[in-house]
C-alpha cells in the first residue's frame, strides 16, 4: 500500500514538473511557425488569381491579422479547452485527424519496437556471452548496417526484394488493401480490431501490410538496443553476484536470464524509452515510403503547406507522448529496481 | 591416513594479459583434511584468491591452470568442465566472498537468493524452498528472519549480507567452505560475530573450511593450521601457535612483525624502517601555548534526522596526535570532514588557531587562508587521486591552487622535495595512479596533503586499504613526518592498535557521541567504558611470543 502511494506521488510530481517543459515546447513551436516564411492565407486562398480582398478576409478569419502575442494567448486558450484548431488541408479539426492517424503511427512504432527488442536482446546477450567471437562481430556488423542505412533506402530495398522480386509482400500502399474491408473502429489499431472481431483474413492482410515498414523501422533502432544490451550485459556478467550465482551451482541459463539479464535490462529500458520517442517522430520517412497514413507524414504535409494548426498539434502530441513514455520508463524502473523505489 | 578433502599440488595458474602471460600461482601446494580449518594468509597478489577460484572452477576466462592438480575427495577436478563442476558447486563445496553486499544480487530479495541456492541442487517446491530458506536465515542468526526474507541486499547491513551469504553457502550442506576474506570491510565487533558464527557452523556440521585472509590475528584465532603464501607459492605451513611463535621463513617473519599487536611499536613493525633510531624527544610545549584546534559541541544532522555527530567536543595542541576510533556509523569520518571544512556543521564551533572556521561555509573555505593549514589524507588513495593526474600533478595541484605557484623550477623543486620527504622515488612522478602500487599511491596522497605545509593533517583511515607490510611502512613514514615537520595529526581509524601506536591521545566514538577519551596507552590497557573494552576484545590477535 505504501509502495503504491509512493508511486502515485511520484507520478503526480513528474506530471506536474513536465508542464513547464510542454508549455515551453508549445510556445516555441508557435513562434517558430510564425517566423517561417510563407503566408498561409495566400497558400489557402482559392487560387493564384485570388484577389487581395479574399486573402485579407481569409487572414482575418484565421486570426492572422492580430498581433502575435494576442494570437498566442488565443491559441493557449484553445489548447486549454481541447481545441487544437482546424487543418486547412483536410478541412477537419486537428483533433479528429490525429485520432484517425495516431493509431496507425502507434501500431507501426509498437510493432517495430517489439521486433527490434525481440532481435536486439538475444543478439546483445549472445554478443556479450562471447565478446570478440564471430557472433560478436556479426552482431556488430548488423548493427552498423542498420544505423548506416537511411530508413528510406532500407525501406525501398525491402520493397524491392519482397514485393518486386519475390512477390511475398503486398503492394506497399497504406495499412490495408484498398479492396479489403476495414474492421469496425474500436481502437484504431487494425491488428487488435481484427483480432477482437475474429476476422483472421483481415488480420493476416493487415499484418502483411505492417511487416515491411515495421522491419524497416526495427532495423534502424536495432543498433542502440543491441549495443546497450551487450554493454550492460558485459558489465553485469563481470560483477560479483554473478560469481556468487555460479558458486552455488545455479544452472547457466538461470545465471544468465535471472541474475544477469534482469540487472542488465535496467539501462536497456531507458534506451528503449528514448528510442520509442525518437521512432514516433522519425518514422516520417518510413510512412512516406510505405504510404502509411500516420501522424508524422500528416505533420510533414501540413508543414509544407504552412498549415499551422496540425504542426502545432503534432508537436504538442509528441511532447506529451515523450513525457508519458519517460514517466512509464521511470515507473518500470522503480518496479524493476528496489534500490530506486526506496528513494 | 585419510584422503585429504582438498588437495592442491604444485598448482600453476597463468593469466593472459595484454603484456603477455602472468603467473598468479607458481606451484602452490597444500592439503586440507575433512573437518579441518586451514588458513591461507598472505598479502595482496600472493595468489590466495586465485587458489580458491581455481578450486571452484570460477577463474576468469583469461586465467588457466597450466600445471599441477586439484583433487577434491580423491577426485581430480583440475580441468573439470562445467558439467562436472556445476553439480559440485554449492553441494560439495561452496564459497563465501569478500564484500558481501556486492556479492548478492541487488534486485533479488535475499530469501529468493537463498532459495535459489537450495533449488540449484534439490528438487523443491517454491513453498518448501522458502520454508527452508527461512530456517537457514534463522540458523545464521538473522533476527526477524521472516521479514528479512523479502528484504533486498541494500536494506541490510554488511554483516547481515554476509550472514545471508553464509546461509547460501551452507544451504546444501557442502563438505568444504572456502571463505575468501569473509570479514574484510566489516567492523571488528561484526567481524567477531560473523567469524564465530562461521566457525560454529562448520564445527557443528563437520565441514572443512579454507579461510583466506590477510589478517594474521584472524587466522591464528580460527584456524587449525595456517599456510603462508608469497608470490604464488606456499612458503610455510604450521599450526598457528608454532607459525606465529617461531616463524621459519623470512617472509613469515616479516609479515608477523608488520602485524600490529598490543605490544608492537611503530619501530618494531618493519626491520628496515625509516625512523631515526632514537626517537626524538619532543620538547614539552611551554605553558600557555594556544590550542591548535578546539571543537565545541559539534553537531551534524543528515537529512532524515539522523545525527551523525552529536555534540562532540575536543581540543588539540600544536604537534599533537589525536586518534578518533569507532565502528562504521560512529561519526568519525563525518567529524574528519567537518574539521577539514569539507561539509558544514549543523551546530557547534570549530576553532582553528584562535579563529573560528565553522562560520566560513564549506563552499567558500577553499579561498580561506586556513585552507592550506588544514589538509586531509583520504582513505583509499587509489580512489581519491584524480585518475587523469600524474603523481606530479596530484602533488602540484594544491601548490598551484593554494600557493599560486606557476609551472616552473620553483614548483618542480617543491614537488620533488615533497616526493623525497615521503619516500616516493622521483621517476614515479610521471606515472598515473593506476600505474602505482597501493603503497606508492598512499605516499602520493600524503605528499599532496603536506605539500602546502599544513599545521593540522587529518588522516581518514589512510592505511585501511593497504597490506600490513605496506601499512607498517606508511605508519613509519607518518611518524617520521610528524617528528620532522611538527605536524598535528587527527587520525581516524577503526584499528585500535594502529591508533595506540601513532597517537598520544584517543577518543572512542559510538553513534556520534564520545564514549571515552584519554591517553591512548591507558585506554588500551585499562578501558573505562564497556564499549571500549568490547572493541579491544574483538580485535583478533595472536601472541607471537606465547608459543
Amino acid at each position: 500500500m505504501r509502495k503504491l502511494q509512493a508511486i502515485g506521488r511520484r507520478i503526480g510530481g513528474r506530471l506536474l514538473s513536465s508542464v513547464p517543459a510542454i508549455l515551453g515546447v508549445v510556445i516555441l513551436t508557435f513562434l517558430l511557425m510564425r517566423v517561417l516564411p510563407g503566408d498561409p492565407a495566400v497558400f489557402f486562398a482559392s487560387g493564384p488569381s485570388a484577389g487581395q480582398q479574399e486573402i485579407e478576409d481569409l487572414r482575418k478569419q484565421m486570426g492572422l491579422d492580430q498581433p502575435v502575442p494576442v494570437q498566442l494567448v488565443r491559441y493557449l486558450q484553445d489548447i486549454a479547452t481541447g481545441n487544437l484548431g482546424r487543418s486547412m488541408t483536410t478541412g477537419q479539426p486537428v483533433l479528429t485527424d490525429m485520432q484517425q492517424r495516431l493509431p496507425a503511427s502507434l501500431e507501426l512504432t509498437f510493432s517495430a519496437l517489439f521486433l527490434a527488442l525481440a532481435c536486439a536482446l538475444p543478439l546483445g546477450i549472445l554478443a556479450a556471452l562471447r565478446p570478440g567471437s564471430a557472433v560478436d562481430h556479426v552482431v556488430r556488423f548488423l548493427c552498423t548496417l542498420g544505423v548506416c542505412m537511411p530508413t528510406f533506402v532500407s525501406g525501398l530495398l525491402l520493397i524491392y526484394a519482397f514485393y518486386y522480386l519475390l512477390g511475398w509482400a503486398p503492394d506497399p500502399t497504406g495499412r490495408i488493401d484498398i479492396f479489403a474491408s476495414a474492421p469496425p473502429e474500436i481502437t484504431g489499431f487494425l491488428l487488435f480490431d481484427f483480432a477482437v472481431t475474429g476476422d483472421l483474413e483481415g488480420f493476416r492482410a493487415a499484418f502483411s501490410q505492417l511487416i515491411l515498414p515495421a522491419c524497416t523501422m526495427a532495423l534502424f533502432v536495432l543498433a542502440p538496443l543491441a549495443r546497450m544490451t551487450r554493454a550492460s550485459m558485459l558489465a553485469v556478467l563481470g560483477s560479483d553476484f554473478i560469481r556468487t550465482a555460479r558458486s552455488i551451482g545455479l544452472a547457466p541459463w538461470r545465471v544468465i536470464l535471472v541474475y544477469a539479464l534482469r540487472n542488465a535490462l535496467l539501462p536497456v529500458l531507458t534506451i528503449a524509452g528514448i528510442v520509442f520517442s525518437t521512432m514516433l517522430g522519425a518514422n516520417v520517412l518510413v510512412e512516406k515510403v510505405f504510404s502509411w497514413p500516420g501522424v508524422a507524414s500528416y505533420a510533414l504535409d501540413a508543414l509544407l503547406a504552412s498549415d499551422y494548426a496540425p504542426v502545432q498539434g503534432f508537436v504538442l502530441l509528441m511532447a506529451t507522448i515523450f513525457v508519458l513514455v519517460n514517466l512509464l520508463v521511470d515507473i518500470l524502473y522503480g518496479l524493476a529496481d528496489p534500490r530506486i523505489a526506496a528513494e | 591416513m585419510t584422503t585429504p578433502l582438498l588437495q592442491v599440488q604444485d598448482l600453476e595458474v597463468t593469466f593472459a594479459t595484454r603484456r603477455g602471460a602472468v603467473a598468479a600461482l607458481r606451484g602452490a601446494s597444500f592439503a586440507l583434511d575433512p573437518g579441518e580449518v586451514l588458513g591461507l594468509v598472505g598479502e595482496s597478489g600472493s595468489g590466495k584468491s586465485v587458489t580458491a577460484l581455481a578450486a571452484m572452477g570460477l577463474l576468469d576466462k583469461a586465467g588457466r591452470v597450466t600445471r599441477g592438480s586439484i583433487h577434491f575427495d580423491g577426485r581430480d577436478i583440475t580441468r573439470a568442465g562445467a558439467g562436472v563442476l556445476r553439480p559440485m558447486r554449492g553441494a560439495a563445496f561452496s564459497m563465501i566472498f569478500q564484500n558481501p553486499r556486492a556479492a548478492l544480487n541487488p534486485i533479488r530479495s535475499v530469501g529468493a537468493q537463498v532459495a535459489d541456492a537450495l533449488r540449484a541442487h534439490r528438487d523443491l517446491s517454491a513453498r518448501a524452498a522458502r520454508d527452508q530458506a527461512l530456517a537457514l536465515l534463522e540458523q545464521v542468526r538473522i533476527r526477524n528472519a521472516g521479514q528479512r526474507l523479502e528484504a533486498f541486499p541494500h536494506e541490510l547491513s554488511g554483516g547481515m549480507c554476509q550472514r545471508v551469504m553464509i546461509a547460501m553457502a551452507i544451504a546444501c550442506a557442502p563438505r568444504l567452505i572456502i571463505a575468501d576474506e569473509p570479514t574484510t570491510g566489516l567492523d571488528v565487533t561484526t567481524q567477531k560475530a560473523v567469524m564465530d558464527l562461521l566457525a560454529g557452523l562448520t564445527r557443528e556440521r563437520g565441514m572443512a573450511m579454507l579461510l583466506i585472509t590477510h589478517d594474521l590475528g584472524l587466522a591464528a584465532q580460527y584456524c587449525d593450521r595456517v599456510a603462508v603464501m608469497e608470490q604464488g607459492r606456499v612458503v610455510e605451513e604450521a599450526p598457528p601457535a608454532a607459525l606465529f611463535g617461531a616463524p621459519g621463513h623470512a617472509y613469515t617473519r616479516r609479515l608477523v612483525a608488520a602485524c600490529p599487536t598490543p605490544s608492537s611499536t611503530i619501530a618494531s613493525l618493519s626491520p628496515d624502517g625509516e625512523l631515526p633510531a632514537e626517537p626524538v624527544a619532543r620538547a614539552p610545549l611551554p605553558a600557555g601555548t594556544p590550542l591548535l584546534l578546539e571543537v565545541r559541541d559539534l553537531v551534524k544532522t543528515y537529512p532524515g534526522g539522523v545525527a551523525a555527530v552529536d555534540k562532540v567536543s575536543f581540543t588539540m595542541k600544536p604537534g599533537e596526535s589525536l586518534g578518533l576510533v569507532g565502528e562504521s556509523g560512529s561519526g568519525k569520518s563525518t567529524i574528519s570532514r567537518l574539521v577539514t571544512r569539507l561539509i558544514d556543521a549543523t551546530g557547534g564551533e570549530v576553532i582553528f588557531d584562535g579563529h573560528s572556521v565553522s562560520d566560513i561555509p564549506a563552499r567558500d573555505f577553499h579561498a580561506a587562508p586556513q585552507r592550506s593549514q588544514i589538509q586531509i589524507v583520504f582513505q583509499d588513495a587509489g580512489e581519491s587521486l584524480n585518475p587523469r593526474f600524474s603523481a606530479f600533478d596530484s602533488i602540484a595541484d594544491p601548490l598551484r591552487r593554494l600557493r599560486g605557484l606557476r609551472d616552473g623550477s620553483e614548483l618542480t623543486k617543491r614537488v620533488k622535495d615533497c616526493a623525497v620527504s615521503v619516500g616516493l622515488p622521483l621517476p614515479l612522478l610521471d606515472r598515473f595512479p593506476h600505474q602505482l602500487s597501493g603503497g606508492q599511491r598512499a605516499r602520493v596522497g600524503i605528499a599532496r596533503a603536506v605539500s602546502v605545509d599544513p599545521k593540522l593533517l587529518v588522516l581518514d583511515e589512510p592505511t585501511a586499504a593497504l597490506d600490513v607490510s605496506v601499512q607498517a611502512v606508511v605508519l613509519q613514514l607518518l611518524e617520521r613526518l610528524r617528528r620532522e615537520k611538527g605536524l598535528a595529526y587527527l587520525f581516524v581509524s577503526h584499528d585500535l592498535n594502529v591508533v595506540r601506536m601513532l597517537c598520544d591521545r584517543m577518543i572512542v566514538l559510538r553513534n556520534g557521541q564520545v564514549v571515552e577519551e584519554g591517553d591512548s596507552q591507558r585506554i588500551f590497557r585499562a578501558p573505562q567504558a564497556d564499549y571500549t573494552a568490547e572493541l579491544i576484545a574483538a580485535i583478533p590477535h595472536f601472541e607471537p611470543l606465547a608459543a
